[in-house]
């Protein structure tokens, strides 16, 4: 009995070719991390069923804190506990806890550079059917802008589950945004995770699609129509967008003179925003932007969105084709 | 350097609470800009926290046993950066160099320039917040140690002050001090007419704080409440400080305008004889 325990509690599940919620990745990573580390405490407000912190609460209730629907309070709680030695990772819907408590984040969390890992569910327009209010697409630009906070859009489960692990061996501030929606695997069993490197699959001669989060399942199905057109078109996981790797930028932009970002999110400062920036003073090439164009999302079903929003592979694929026949 | 000395002696603490309010004085007009009163209204409390009530070690700012003392009012930076230098922390002179450019004397403590500062603050209304995550932490540890958070009467009209007062209340965070100094006054006038915010003690007590209310200048009545504040068990305690804002000089005390104002060399003079700093 006791040996079968301590090899259910030694093994850890691995979402490595799995479709799951990142969120869901999220919660069954935090309870193994809680198993590894004990200084690790869980914050979130009001909403632990939804971004998954419940299963944490129930592994390691003392260890867990419902702060009621007061993210602002959450946040500086968080920056409190960091100040005591541990490591919270304070949770809610994106853009409650990028929105609502952003002065927090700059004041008690960035300005001190506290240990606060900020991981946030209900990212873009994949919440679906909750509508704007709950649909953050300006969350990446509010964190990014911030000095000192590292910004992590992981794209599946597997890749979440070890940007949780990497995200709490660090030391500093840590914007983590995850997504409500189940999402298809897309990187490979070997993947390693590394804060700040992007993941090649391929670079390609006529563009290459630098993505992130959701978007890079949509970038790899481009991938294969414009192949099948004779365009050869490489695709990058850009999981980190600060510190953006410029490295695999400069690769890409190497590469092609076409580059196309895509993500859930504005297009203002989001990851097509951070690229265009880079590029622009560094290495000019063409760079298009695929995400939601200064507007706010709405309710409907996620795939829905994505086609009315223009966030689909069939988008990717008309930007490349289009830029690439003038 | 000065070597920290502590003691419950109240002769001793009022003339260390003269001696932080002259320092204040002449790091503000040297600095020419600064809040003046808001440093003045509190130096009492700082001055009973820092030379008698907590445990801490200048020559090691992050001993772990430490009490924490958080500035959620974090423009009275210098009276922080005063008591954290009279006993000890860092040299005396460093007090002159006060928002000048590169001085670790920050306009609003920041943490990450200067030691002894436990967290940066300054927009107001944040330091209860953490000052309860310092609390949940130490209790997980199971430590002794208790944290000690600073708050303006102006500055718990932000609605966040609340949100925390309600957490330590829900959690009974019985290892947390807060003090309220209640100075009347905020930059656009009195904190009556800018924003009713009374009565204070009512609104802490509905949020489950054991509640003291003392005369904020009375050195007695404030080491009173601190050493009875500890022995408060089950819930969080707020002491509720009536001060004078610009308290110890005359023709500062009650005005709002000294709020954000830094004393002149003609004013500094005249305070300075007030605080029975003669000839120097």
């Amino acid at each position: 009995m006791g040996s079968r325990e301590e090899q259910s509690a030694d093994k850890t599940q691995s979402f490595a070719g799995q479709a799951v919620a990142t969120r869901d990745a999220y919660g069954a990573a935090l309870v193994e991390l809680g198993k590894r580390n004990e200084k690790v405490v869980v914050l979130d407000a009001d909403l632990s069923g939804s971004t998954k912190t419940a299963k944490f609460a129930k592994a390691f209730p003392e260890r867990f804190f419902n702060m009621g629907i007061s993210e602002q309070d959450m946040v500086g709680t968080a920056g409190g506990l960091s100040l005591a030695g541990k490591i919270p990772f304070a949770s809610t819907f994106a853009i409650f806890e990028t929105g609502r408590a952003w002065e927090q984040i700059r004041q008690t969390v960035c300005y001190s550079h506290l240990n606060v890992k900020l991981v946030a569910t209900h990212s873009g327009l994949t919440v679906g059917e909750d509508g704007a209010s709950h649909q953050a697409l300006e969350d990446v630009a509010l964190m990014r802008v911030l000095p000192g906070m590292t910004v992590i859009v992981p794209s599946d489960g597997f890749e979440t589950q070890q940007v949780i692990d990497a995200v709490a061996e660090y030391e500093g501030p840590v914007y983590v945004r995850l997504g409500r929606a189940k999402v298809p695997a897309v990187m490979p069993p070997d993947y390693k995770f590394q804060i700040g490197r992007a993941h090649i699959f391929n670079l390609g001669k006529d563009a290459n699609i630098i993505a992130d989060g959701i978007m890079v399942s949509a970038a790899l199905q481009a991938r294969e129509t414009l192949l099948k057109e004779g365009i050869d078109a490489g695709v990058i996981n850009m999981c980190t967008i600060k510190p953006l790797d410029t490295e695999t930028l400069l690769k890409a932009a190497n590469a092609s003179g076409l580059i196309v970002t895509a993500e859930e999110h504005s297009v203002i400062g989001g990851l097509g925003g951070a690229v265009a920036e880079y590029l622009s003073e560094n290495h000019p090439v063409v760079v298009k932007r695929i995400g939601t164009r200064d507007t706010f999302g709405g309710s409907g079903k996620p795939d829905e969105l994505l086609k009315i929003y223009g966030l689909t592979a069939d988008d990717i694929v008309k930007t490349i084709k289009s830029t690439l026949s003038r | 350097m000065a070597v920290l000395t502590q003691s419950r002696d109240i002769a001793f603490l009022k003339e260390q609470a003269r001696i932080v309010r002259v320092e204040i004085l002449k790091m503000l007009t040297q600095s020419g800009s600064g809040h003046t009163g808001g440093s003045l209204s509190a130096a009492d409390i700082a001055t009973a926290l820092y030379f008698y009530k907590m445990r801490h070690r200048p020559d090691n700012p992050k001993w772990e046993e430490r009490d924490r003392f958080i500035l959620s009012k974090g423009h009275a930076a210098p009276l922080l950066y005063t008591v954290l230098a009279l006993t000890g922390y860092f040299d005396k002179s460093l007090l002159g160099t006060l928002r000048k450019a590169g001085s670790p004397l920050q306009g609003h403590p920041s943490s990450k320039l200067l030691q002894g500062v436990e967290v940066s603050t300054g927009s107001l209304g944040q330091g209860l917040s953490i000052a309860n995550g310092m609390a949940l932490g130490l209790q997980l540890d199971n430590s002794a140690s208790r944290v000690y958070c600073l708050l303006g009467d102006g500055e718990i009209q932000e609605g966040q002050v609340w949100e925390a007062a309600m957490t330590a209340g829900h959690y009974a965070l019985d290892n947390i001090c807060a003090i309220v100094d209640l100075n009347e006054l905020q930059i656009d006038g009195r904190c009556e007419d800018v924003m009713k915010v009374m009565p204070v003690s009512a609104k802490w007590k509905a949020f489950n704080w054991h509640i003291f209310e003392i005369d904020g200048h009375n050195m007695e009545e404030i080491v009173n409440a601190l050493d009875e504040a500890e022995r408060i068990k089950g819930k969080p305690s707020v002491i509720l400080a009536n001060t004078i804002k610009g308290k110890g000089v005359s023709f500062f005390e009650g005005k709002a305008e000294y709020h954000g104002l830094a004393p002149t060399k003609e004013e500094l003079e005249k305070a300075l004889k007030e605080l029975g700093e003669d000839g120097k």
